[in-house]
């Protein structure tokens, strides 16, 4: 989940990072009061989850509190990719002499953090990447052993930084660090970093994502960001078959049946284990096929919840079929899963044989499962026919369905 | 309405006051139940979570019976 840049630096501030004196404001009034107490020009910027807030017109100036105002103003009013601002940062403005960028974030095929500085920021640092590989430096560190200083020091000094300002960023890209491993991050970005025309430093902007499972952890912490826990921070808001979803999997504590997200395809999925639901939502894309939903299966949902599920797939106008697919499945029972699908469809009225695309969980139970498919006529596979060739048959079963518009 | 599974009592489990208790408790999925005068019965809505077990048939062995209704044959 991203924080906003606010509550991101609420947060570095802790960890002892330098920053521009700010303060939040819900109104142009606020913000006209807010500028006032810091004194001089201040900078105004859309608090928003989403980047490109200077192309959209979510980061302006002003030299007075009276053109904070109406900064603030239009800046509120402004939607930027679809969101509304959650409220506006005035923050003191500072001449810049110099800008870095700092991140720290999962490297998952190093298996480890890794952090990236860079002494050119405040643009976009893959693109320096390309064009500038020698002002890019990456370090890996573990996150089983006390985070030391030195990692840090080692990416800063990598890219020609020296004297002063590399103790002062090295304090600062070990704050990160340490936030990054504290506080459960996946993300953790300073872009830019600012050298100021005094020679100190201050990080000018802030990026924390925090993993999504980790908010029960953080609860406290969220607490005192003010991040409601009704919050979810995604891109958009649910909608109504992605909320019923959600109380899918609420209503019974067995296995895990919902957290769905809904697209516009024709094609239901009851899809999961281990990273199976990614890989075969891409392969029915890869197949031609319009997904109607993505969903997380898994745990050994009970009979009740898997067709509670289907149920609800189902009631999405458009879905012509679904298609139930799983990894290979260890910790579900592939004969529950069965029952609860087959269970669904009957439910809402349809034919299992006819409604359900392609049957593809193997593991657990299997032979079992495969005789109540078949007491239903449902066509399955099992674990010879591989994920992306299911999704490849569904998808064509679809296609070939009688009268069917093309 | 039970699809896949369905079980079958013996009357003369009513008889036996602790067994009847007895296979209320071992039911991992709650498909026995005890009405207001003692007597065991089968909870319909609970019948397809059945997991197969075997718990009720090792404490009434002959008694109870699952029968899965989808059973080829």
């Amino acid at each position: 989940m991203r924080l906003y840049e606010h509550e991101s630096k609420q947060l570095l501030r802790r960890h002892g990072v330098p920053l521009p004196k700010s303060a939040l404001a819900r109104s142009a009034e606020e913000a006209e009061r807010a500028a006032a107490g810091l004194g001089g020009p201040v900078v105004l910027k859309s608090q928003v989850l989403t980047g490109g807030r200077m192309k959209a017109g979510g980061v302006r100036f002003a030299s007075s509190p009276a053109e904070a105002k109406s900064a603030a103003a239009a800046i509120l009013t402004l939607p930027i990719n679809g969101q509304q601002p959650a409220g506006v940062l005035v923050e003191e403005r500072r001449t810049i002499a110099q800008e870095y960028y700092a991140a720290v974030t999962w490297d998952t095929r190093a298996k480890q953090p890794v952090i990236v500085f860079s002494d050119m920021g405040g643009i976009d640092v893959e693109e320096v990447a390309v064009q500038h590989p020698g002002h890019v430096a990456r370090v890996h560190f573990s996150a089983l052993t006390p985070f030391s200083d030195f990692f840090a020091k080692v990416a800063v000094a990598s890219t020609g930084v020296s004297g002063n300002e590399l103790g002062a960023l090295t304090r600062i890209v070990a704050a990160l660090a340490r936030a990054f491993l504290q506080y459960d991050l996946t993300l953790a970005e300073i872009n830019p970093i600012g050298r100021l025309d005094d020679g100190s430093i201050v990080a000018l902007d802030a990026h924390l994502d925090m993993e999504e499972e980790a908010r029960g952890t953080h609860r406290a912490l969220l607490q005192e960001l003010g991040v409601p826990e009704e919050d979810t921070r995604q891109a958009r808001p649910p909608t109504a078959f992605e909320i019923a979803g959600a109380a899918v999997d609420a209503s019974d504590p067995r296995g895990v049946a919902g957290r769905v997200v809904e697209f516009d395809g024709n094609l239901g999925l009851i899809i999961g284990a281990g990273g199976g639901s990614l890989t075969l939502f891409d392969a029915i894309r890869a197949a031609g096929g319009k997904p109607a939903n993505y969903c997380e299966i898994g745990g050994n949902p009970s009979v009740g919840k898997a067709a509670a599920l289907t149920r609800l797939v189902l009631s999405k106008p458009g879905v012509e079929q679904i298609a139930v697919m799983m990894n290979v499945v260890s910790n579900t029972r592939v004969d529950i899963m069965a029952r609860g699908v087959i269970k669904g469809v009957i439910e809402a009225g349809h034919d299992p044989a006819a409604k359900i695309a392609i049957f593809r969980i193997p593991g657990s139970w299997e032979e079992e499962g495969f005789a109540i498919l078949r007491r239903y006529g449902v066509d399955y596979v099992d674990r010879s026919v591989s994920m992306h060739e299911a999704a490849r048959r569904a998808v064509a079963k679809l296609g070939a369905q009688p009268g069917r518009k093309r | 309405m039970a699809m896949f599974i369905r079980v079958d009592v013996d009357p003369a489990v009513q008889a036996d006051p602790a067994l009847c208790k007895r296979l209320v408790e071992l039911c991992p999925v709650d498909i026995f139940a005890l009405d207001g005068a003692g007597r065991i019965a089968t909870v319909e809505q609970n019948l397809d979570e059945c997991t197969l077990c075997d718990l009720c048939i090792a404490a009434a062995p002959g008694r109870v019976t699952v029968v899965k209704l989808y059973a080829e044959g």
